[in-house]
């Protein structure tokens, strides 16, 4: 790190649980969740804010981690792929894309089901053009999204998890 | 991919980024929501020194809808595309609803668009068209600023050096009004390859009374197309003249080509884009319900 440039703290809860790091102003939220804390569910696809590998949600919101510095997270709620599964039973969300094989070599995969959330929160029940709208800062360069748009459709079917 | 290494200074008001950024000079930058300026400066096409964070600035984000349409700063493009008081101007939920995708829009801001004055940014256009205005805070205090003298050139506005925008205002079309944006994109997250923004008032069903017509992202800056404007102001917006409106955005525009199109394909595309957002434009001003989205090719 130059000299003369002084760390930051930062602390964010990162699903349910509180981290707190000192870290380079620089550094962006998809390195202090891969790098910092070691949750690399989280991919790093382009690097440039197109494809959305790195997608979770801050504060219930979807966003492209690695176009967000973590100091923006300083206090905030994130929530990752790593916190959907509950007591190893899968989210709704998750089971549907594995029933309905809504990805192949799974590189795109955490970022469209953090997508997928937010989709399903505003929209419960979306329509053809609000799920083609929702997920249209996802790339995935296999499967020519059939499958997601099929998996979408049956996770929205299946409801919110029972709490 | 690392931005040059810089030092951060949290800004807990505008006069307290005001004064930071009379301290650290010309090497500091403001962030915003960062959705430019961060791939900007993975890039190190931009290398500031210093970060003045505005996000951490309480009361910045609000829709105040008590005459004009008062937008804070650092209202996010989604808040604008939800809210129940922005759709009162079509326009507005168009450009807001647009703006790349999801993501983008859950942190991207009205106020760091505008600031950015990126050539191809969806903001100049739409606010050149409803005739907004800008406020800024400075060392000197606050001043309103005409959107049309507020860009100058591309990533070039009349902010002085240690100016902050602090709110955009548009102010609510008379009676028969409406409007309409569309930009032609090749897919969401990037840029767009051409777009029209158009705000139209009429007399009566057929006769315009006053139109704004501007051509964005194929300029250094938005700008309005005078002569698309003369064909339609005081006279009846027939197929015809909507076509001369098309005509006129075409001969005006100057794209060069590159690897969202070539300038010929851009031209043809503004001159289509002019032609539909009149037609949506029109149909609003006359009370109608229009979904209007982008064109993705």
């Amino acid at each position: 790190m130059p000299e003369g440039i002084a760390r930051i703290h930062v602390s964010m809860k990162v699903n349910g649980k509180l981290y707190s790091r000192e870290v380079e102003p620089r550094m962006l939220l998809v390195e202090f969740l891969r790098e910092e804390i070691s949750l690399t569910g989280t991919h790093i696809g382009c690097d440039s804010s197109y494809c959305g590998a790195c997608t979770v949600l801050l504060n219930g919101k979807s966003v492209k981690s690695c176009t967000v510095f973590a100091f923006q997270a300083d206090g905030a709620d994130v929530l990752t792929v790593e916190g959907l599964a509950r007591n190893g039973e899968l989210h709704p969300v998750q089971r549907a894309f594995s029933d309905c094989h809504g990805f192949q070599c799974g590189y795109c995969t955490p970022g469209l089901l953090m997508s997928t959330l937010q989709l399903l929160d505003e929209h419960p029940q979306p329509t053809e053009a609000e799920i083609r709208k929702g997920i249209a800062g996802n790339t995935c360069r296999c499967t020519g999204y059939q499958n997601i748009f099929k998996a979408i459709r049956a996770a929205s079917a299946a409801g919110p998890r029972s709490q | 991919m690392y931005p040059r290494a810089f030092a951060y200074h949290r800004a807990a008001s505008y006069a307290e980024a005001v004064s930071l950024l009379g301290e650290l000079g010309e090497e500091a930058k403001l962030l915003a929501g960062g959705q430019s300026l961060i791939p900007l400066m993975k890039l190190r096409l931009s290398a500031p020194r210093h970060l003045v964070d505005l996000n951490f600035i309480p009361q910045t984000s609000y829709i105040h809808s008590n005459g004009a349409l008062r937008f804070g700063a650092m209202t996010r493009h989604a808040e604008i595309a939800a809210s129940t008081d922005a759709v009162r101007i079509p326009i507005l939920r168009d450009c807001a609803a647009g703006i790349a995708d999801p993501q983008v829009r859950n942190l991207g801001t009205i106020g760091g668009s505008i600031a950015e004055a990126d050539p191809t940014g969806d903001w100049a256009p739409v606010l050149l068209a409803t005739g907004a205005t800008v406020k800024a805070l400075g060392p000197n205090g606050e001043r309103t600023i005409d959107i049309g003298k507020f860009v100058l050139d591309a990533y070039t506005t009349a902010l002085q050096p240690a100016e902050v925008v602090t709110e955009i205002e548009v102010p609510l079309p008379p009676e028969r009004s409406g409007g309409a944006y569309i930009a032609l994109k090749r897919c969401a997250p990037v840029y767009a390859s051409a777009s029209v923004a158009v705000q139209l008032t009429m007399e009566d069903d057929l006769t315009c009374k006053e139109a704004r017509i501007v051509l964005g992202v194929l300029g250094l800056t938005a700008a309005r197309v005078g002569a698309a404007e003369e064909t339609l102001r005081g006279q009846p917006v027939t197929p015809q003249r909507i076509a001369r409106v098309g005509d006129a955005v075409m001969d005006i525009a100057q794209p060069q080509s590159d690897m969202r199109g070539s300038a010929e394909y851009k031209r043809h595309a503004a001159g289509a884009l002019a032609k539909l957002a009149v037609e949506a434009a029109l149909r609003r001003a006359r009370g109608e319900q229009v979904e209007v989205t982008h064109l993705y090719a």
